[in-house]
């Protein structure tokens, strides 16, 4: 599998260790009403899609950029791939 | 005063295998910059003007005795020769200041200089980048012998300066002695 990363163009998934779910930026709010039942939703609920998934991906044998990879996880095509820092400031996170 | 100097990673002689030459290159000093958030204008600003140009993505960019690149996003690695002063750390967090976060790294790196005709067939077996496309200046950060290093391209197709983990320098070396006798 090749991830075709933003800066540095196509390279091997070798290079890459995956977490998991991309909504994992989307931490709760700590100080929220519904924190507790927030929290367990974001930490062990999560959806298995057999499809289109987005996800995050680490440069670990490269820049060390976390990515956010759409990736079809019926056929490991992969349709889109951005900075997971460019994701965050477009959700106007991390300026 | 006790006279301090830095002993080398390993103690090894440059070695000659058929037309690669592997040495290790001692008194290289190392200073990582990684810009502050909102910082990276002003960071950027004290690099083109220290060096002359901002390192772009994947290449290293020559200043006055220095060599700085691009290690990822907003940050990069500066080289220069060591002076036995030990003061490239604070010298460019003195001229950056508040504008990025500046680590002293000379102690954490070995660095090999590979050399000779036979240094593009060594390296593909050694890591996945594409030595034969790189050009003088390209920079990527790989894996050899489950170690990150960086792989400098100093000449194309003739000389690249490796930079892997200090503590791991015995095992690099191993691994480039073995590949350079597997191309000889």
């Amino acid at each position: 599998m090749i991830i075709d990363h933003p800066l540095l163009g196509p390279r091997d998934s070798s290079e890459f260790t995956y977490l998991g779910d991309a909504r994992l930026i989307d931490r709760p709010d700590p100080d929220g009403q519904d924190a507790a039942a927030a929290f367990y939703d974001y930490a062990y609920l999560r959806d298995n899609p057999a499809g289109w998934h987005r996800e995050l991906w680490f440069h670990e044998a490269g820049d060390r950029s976390w990515l956010v990879v759409t990736r079809n996880t019926l056929t490991h095509e992969i349709s889109k791939v951005e900075l997971a820092s460019d994701v965050a400031r477009v959700q106007g996170r991390s300026k | 005063m006790l006279e301090l100097t830095p002993k080398p990673a390993i103690d090894t002689p440059d070695q000659t295998i058929g037309t690669v030459t592997i040495a290790l290159t001692d008194g290289v000093a190392l200073a990582s910059v990684a810009a502050r958030k909102g910082q990276l204008a002003a960071c950027e600003k004290v690099l083109s003007a220290r060096l002359g140009a901002v390192p772009p993505v994947g290449r290293a960019v020559d200043g006055t005795g220095e060599t700085c690149f691009w290690t990822g996003p907003e940050q990069w690695m500066v080289s220069a020769p060591e002076d036995g002063q030990h003061v490239l750390a604070d010298q460019w967090k003195d001229a950056l200041g508040d504008a990025a976060s500046v680590t002293e790294q000379s102690g954490g790196w070995v660095v090999f200089d590979v050399r000779g005709a036979g240094m593009p067939a060594m390296c593909e077996l050694l890591c996945s980048v594409p030595v034969r496309r790189m050009e003088t200046g390209d920079v990527q950060r790989t894996m050899i012998h489950q170690t990150g290093c960086f792989v400098i391209c100093r000449e194309a197709g003739r000389h690249i300066r490796i930079l892997g983990p200090r503590a791991s320098a015995q095992s690099l070396h191993h691994a480039l002695i073995t590949a350079a006798t597997a191309v000889a």
